[in-house]
């Protein structure tokens, strides 16, 4: 059974306000056993108030491989992080 | 109404989530894959949360000193009042279901009606229950119709199991005399108001399943008044093993 099934990425969103984040994979036989399975496998401890489901395979990542010109050059410019200003309190989850 | 016949109409709807809640956790690392396991996992807590709290309930009406533990676990088989078809065994995957498909329709039509009780406690444990076994019931059918419109052995498993359980559906709806005193104080549910939407709602999934609603007019009886099929006593070696060989042990 488990063999025809494809693999699916599940994200969660914890609580409102909050991006949805990476949780895991599963296998499910369409979009809504997807979701189901998901509510079952990852949210049975409270965790989310919204969950999302994407095929694996319509992912596109990037190659390790290639990470030394894709992400390298980038740690030596602090200047590119906006550290230098202050932010007010009200603003959370930055 | 009397405590006495109010503990044994509670226990009329408790046990049937007990004894179901036991056979889904038989399944438990089990189950044919990862998910699946993990959900039929989540609905047997489910039921034996609800389980507890009726049990509680009824333990806290009786004037002997019992507990919630002695209800689910001390009982004799002629005690339970569970109806036969939560009894039934974990035949395969496609029995699994129509059991919990059979059950879950039963249970919420029961539950919205429960919610009304002029007793507190029944009427805000059946709030509760209702939204976990609003997706018992969505689970379940979901199920019914990915096995019936499944594949050729898929819907000939699913096909047999809902012919061989659709005897013990009637049942569902039978009165005790418990039931009856109840529903004279406003605080059980008439069953045999639930029936009509209780079939169609089968017979509408079924129907998307693309499976037939089996021909049989004679239905098995007998739960209601503890009188069990053969799997019970196995099942409940199974459940009361602990509390039989150590009296009163804790976790």
């Amino acid at each position: 059974m488990k063999n025809n099934w494809p693999l699916w990425e599940v994200f969660v969103r914890s609580k409102n306000g909050l991006e949805h984040r990476h949780f895991g994979s599963l296998h499910a036989a369409d979009a809504e056993m997807a979701l189901e399975n998901a509510r079952d496998v990852y949210t049975r401890r409270n965790e989310g108030v919204s969950i999302w489901v994407v095929e694996s395979k319509h992912i596109t990542a990037s190659n390790p491989e290639n990470s030394g010109e894709l992400f390298e050059p980038a740690q030596d410019k602090v200047y590119r992080h906006p550290t230098f200003y202050t932010l007010p309190d009200e603003v959370k989850h930055m | 109404m009397k405590n006495e016949n109010l503990i044994q109409y509670i226990c009329g709807v408790a046990d049937n989530a007990l004894i179901l809640g036991q056979r889904l956790s038989e399944l438990c690392g089990h189950g044919p894959n990862l998910e699946t396991d993990i959900a039929l996992t989540n609905m047997a807590l489910d039921l034996l949360g609800q389980t507890r709290s009726y049990y509680q309930y009824a333990a806290q009406l009786s004037d002997k000193d019992k507990t919630e533990d002695d209800i689910a676990f001390l009982r004799v088989e002629r005690q339970y009042k569970n109806v036969l078809l939560v009894e039934q065994p974990n035949t395969h995957f496609g029995y699994v279901i129509t059991r919990q498909f059979f059950y879950d329709v039963f249970h919420l039509l029961l539950l919205q009606e429960l919610q009304t009780s002029k007793d507190e406690t029944l009427s805000a444990i059946a709030k509760k229950a209702i939204k976990e076994v609003s997706y018992h019931q969505r689970f379940s059918s979901d199920w019914i119709k990915r096995l019936g419109d499944g594949t050729e052995e898929s819907h000939q498993k699913v096909q047999e199991a809902v012919n061989d359980l659709w005897k013990f559906t009637d049942e569902l709806f039978h009165m005790t005399q418990d039931d009856r005193l109840a529903v004279d104080s406003r605080i059980g549910i008439d069953v045999t108001t639930l029936k009509e939407k209780y079939y169609q709602r089968i017979g509408e999934v079924l129907e998307e399943a693309t499976l037939t609603i089996p021909e049989i007019k004679w239905f098995q009886k007998g739960g209601k008044q503890g009188i069990h099929s053969e799997h019970m006593g196995y099942l409940l070696a199974d459940l009361q093993y602990m509390q039989r060989t150590y009296p009163n042990m804790k976790w």
